[in-house]
């Protein structure tokens, strides 16, 4: 393929990004998130809750063989997965709500990419060095001293990403118990093969690809941009105040001529993104906000205000621009579409947590066979059977009660017992946190109509109570 | 495209234009990140090794059968080993426990009332169709009436030597006279027999033909069937009384029945079937909901313990 002259190549090689060390109000901010999300990953699994002998005592704790999902007080079963469609939804308009008032900011705080890469980045400048020293290193020549280096950059990244991938699994069974038989060679296969799957992608991504992902496979950042507007916060190089750009003793000698930016690069050296932010607002830019650290150092040691790259909307920078005074950042916070965003996530999480403290913990399913429908005994009768469900969601058995509503003359009886004990109502013990499948003959006079709603009840027979009822039909030939 | 002057740079991105637009939408000469490229041919030596090591190339009459010789068949044929030898263990179990026992173990129980229940869904579903239910002149097995008694051991016993199976010296028999096509009654009598047996069913009240009927009963139906028409389950002789009916309970049919007689067959199972297969599926049919208690008769006891 003939490639036009001066055309830019097809592939691009990714360059090297050696973000700067730099301190300040969101390094510190991004410390301390760093710190909370971590500490939720790895500590999450050994916190324990007791729920008695019948269920376990893992405070979080998805049970995919048994189907349940424990998180503290709560466990949900697989019919009311509707709970976990609620959380992704409240998950989905938080991530509205973030992003129209504060622009990018799960990107740049708590994305689990830029958290791990954060980490790795601090790894790297314990082993090879701060920025300088890193751009040296990837530039000479593979020496012992560098082989050295790398080898123990990467095993420290392989130990964290070992310890990432392994954490994982231990969401899925009980955490003490399953760390045992991991290290004794006991556990699952497909446990091994998560943590190596996820030790992998780890180092691949926090080691290797960083801003490769966020630039080029992850679809967040598009989204995102789509649903900013004019009033989010985005990280803004304040251009108006900025340029022209020049040192400070170019400045000195002609003030009028140059702004604040004294071109020193500082801004750039410590993205990890490797962008220049006084380009504009673009896709590479996560909104760490660490360039606005590490200008903010700058303005002060050359005694210029702070702020020349700040958290800015772009209506407030048109209106900076004609000479308005910076807006306060809550007035550019609440504003109808951030308050419609939180109207609708409070108003979701609250109906979860009415319909949570409202649930009955018994429930009845009932499903009629289908072939044959009905059976005619020898005494002229009508049977019907059905599959009837009675599901205890209390981590204790209970005893149950099961009857028939709207349908004269009807006798039920099980298949474990015989006709003879047919009466109107049938009990059972469901077991702790578990279904009882009864299957439940219900016959009743020929003389009726050809389909017969009526409805099946359960009622607990302790002393909590509760109980539900299920519409269901009779047929007659 | 080649000089120089065509090339326009994009104002926002800086980047440049590839020169082709549809209504004002162009697109941008981004270079692709090169270890995207790499991905690619990392598939394709994936491919590469997927084709060396697994079933992959149609031949004329064959195909390329891979390095690993693996194939979708012959996974499902180690499943299905498996899956055997898991349950042979059951199988042995039920096959060791007298089926009179098998109420009292409800986990075993359970396993031969469900592996009765595939079964049944091979060998049985042509007679008594898949639910069961039967059809006219196969009986519906979810009622609770049997010819020829529905407890566990009963019905295992009528499945393992069937009914009326030919050249089986220990199957269920029993012959029904055809009482008009051989002229043991006349026209008139099997009339009237038939208006009696209408008459104990409670479908129709009595009547001049009934009376007449109730005698010629008594001579000639009653010894299979019993004096008040409940049938005798030693012969298969069905209960005339209730609400249950082979071939059908209106006077046309009953009158066919009478004239031509009735002789259902039914297989043995001994000869194609082991004995777990025929323990499990006569506890899926007990199962039901027509299964009726071991009798605690004697007899019925040295029937069940004699089987080998
Ligand atoms: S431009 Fe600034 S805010 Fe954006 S990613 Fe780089 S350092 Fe972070
Ligand atoms: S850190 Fe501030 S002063 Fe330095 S180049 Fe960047 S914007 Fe200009």
């Amino acid at each position: 393929m003939l490639m036009p002259a001066g055309s830019s190549d097809l592939y691009e090689k990714r360059k090297g990004v050696y973000p700067k060390a730099v301190d300040g109000f969101y390094r510190r901010l991004k410390w301390a998130i760093m710190a909370v999300t971590l500490a939720i990953y790895w500590v999450t699994p050994w916190l324990r809750w007791d729920r008695g002998p019948y269920a376990p005592d893992q405070a979080v704790l998805v049970d995919l063989a048994h189907r349940r999902f424990y998180m503290f007080a709560i466990e949900i079963w697989p019919h009311e997965f509707y709970y976990v469609a609620g959380l992704l939804i409240m998950a989905g308009i938080g991530l509205f709500l973030v992003t129209s008032a504060v622009g990018r900011a799960w990107c740049g705080y708590a994305c689990p990419q830029t958290v791990w890469t954060d980490l790795y980045q601090h790894v790297e400048r314990f082993t090879d060095g701060d920025r300088n020293a890193q751009i040296r290193l990837a530039k000479a020549p593979w020496s012992a001293a560098k082989i050295a280096r790398r080898l123990a950059k990467w095993s420290i990244w392989l130990g964290i990403a070992f310890a990432t991938g392994g954490a994982w699994i231990f969401y899925f069974a009980d955490a003490p118990r399953l760390s045992h038989d991991f290290w004794a060679g006991s556990a699952a296969p497909v446990a091994y093969a998560t943590v190596a799957v996820l030790t992998a992608t780890t180092l691949l991504l926090g080691g290797f690809m960083r801003e490769q992902v966020c630039i080029y496979m992850c679809p967040w950042p598009r989204i995102q941009t789509a649903m900013l507007d004019e009033k989010s916060l985005v990280v803004t190089y304040k251009d108006w105040r900025g340029e022209q750009r020049g040192s400070v003793k170019k400045a000195q000698a002609k003030p009028d001529l140059f702004g604040d930016c004294i071109d020193c690069n500082q801004c750039v050296a410590v993205c990890p993104t490797g962008i220049d932010i006084r380009e504009g607002a673009q896709v590479g830019c996560i909104t760490c906000a660490l360039c606005i650290d590490a200008c903010d150092k700058v303005m002060a040691q050359v005694g210029r205000p702070r702020g020349l790259i700040d958290y800015c909307t772009q209506e407030d920078a048109e209106a900076e621009k004609q000479g308005a005074a910076p807006r306060p950042v809550l007035k550019t916070l609440l504003r109808p579409r951030t308050l419609a965003y939180a109207a609708v996530w409070l108003s979701i999480g609250a109906a979860m947590l009415f319909a949570l403290g409202a649930r009955t913990r018994i429930d009845i399913a009932a499903q009629q066979d289908r072939n044959p429908i009905f059976v005619r005994l020898s005494d002229g009768a009508i049977r019907n059977a059905y599959m009837v469900k009675v599901r205890n969601m209390e981590a204790r058995p209970r005893p149950v009660t099961v009857a028939v509503e709207g349908l004269p003359g009807a006798m039920l009886w099980t298949d474990a017992m015989p006709r003879e004990q047919a009466a109107a109502t049938v009990t059972a013990t469901v077991p702790a946190d578990s279904v009882a499948k009864l299957r439940l003959f219900i016959a009743a006079p020929a003389p009726g109509p050809q389909r017969q709603d009526f409805a099946f009840t359960v009622r607990a027979t302790d002393r909590e109570g509760g109980g539900d009822r299920e519409p269901a039909r009779f047929e007659r030939p | 495209m080649a000089d120089g002057q065509d090339k326009k740079i994009d104002a926002a991105t800086g980047t440049e234009l590839k020169g082709h637009e549809w209504d004002g939408i162009a697109e941008l000469d981004t270079p692709l990140p090169r270890w995207w490229l790499w991905t690619f041919y990392a598939t394709i030596i994936f491919a590469i090794g997927y084709v060396i090591a697994y079933p992959a190339i149609p031949m004329l009459h064959d195909y390329t059968r891979g390095m690993l010789g693996w194939s979708s068949r012959g996974a499902l044929d180690k499943e299905l080993a498996a899956r055997e030898a898991e349950i042979a263990p059951l199988r042995r179990a039920i096959a060791d426990t007298a089926i009179t026992d098998l109420p009292g173990k409800p986990q075993l129980m359970q396993a031969a009332v469900e592996g009765g229940r595939a079964a049944f869904k091979v060998h049985c579903v042509q007679c008594h169709g898949s639910g069961a239910a039967g059809a006219k002149g196969y009986p519906n097995l979810n009622d609770d009436d049997w010819l020829w008694g529905g407890d566990l051991a009963t019905i295992e016993k009528t499945i393992t030597d069937g009914v009326r199976n030919p050249n089986h010296d220990a199957t269920r028999v029993s012959m029904m006279p055809a009482f008009g096509r051989d002229q043991l009654l006349t026209s008139a009598q099997v009339n009237d027999v038939v208006a009696h047996v209408r008459v104990i069913s409670r479908q129709d009240k009595a009547s001049a033909a009934s009376q007449r009927g109730t005698q010629v009963f008594a001579d000639n139906c009653a010894v299979c069937h019993g004096p008040d028409g409940k049938g005798t389950r030693a012969l298969g002789a069905p209960n005339l009384t209730d609400g249950i009916w082979l071939y059908g309970g209106d006077a046309e049919t009953i009158h066919e029945t009478v004239w031509n007689s009735r002789q259902g067959v039914m297989p043995r199972w001994d000869d194609k079937l082991d004995k777990a297969t025929i323990r499990m599926l006569a506890t899926y049919v007990h199962s039901l909901g027509g299964g009726e208690a071991t009798p605690v008769d004697e007899t019925a006891d040295n029937e069940a313990t004699a089987r080998p």
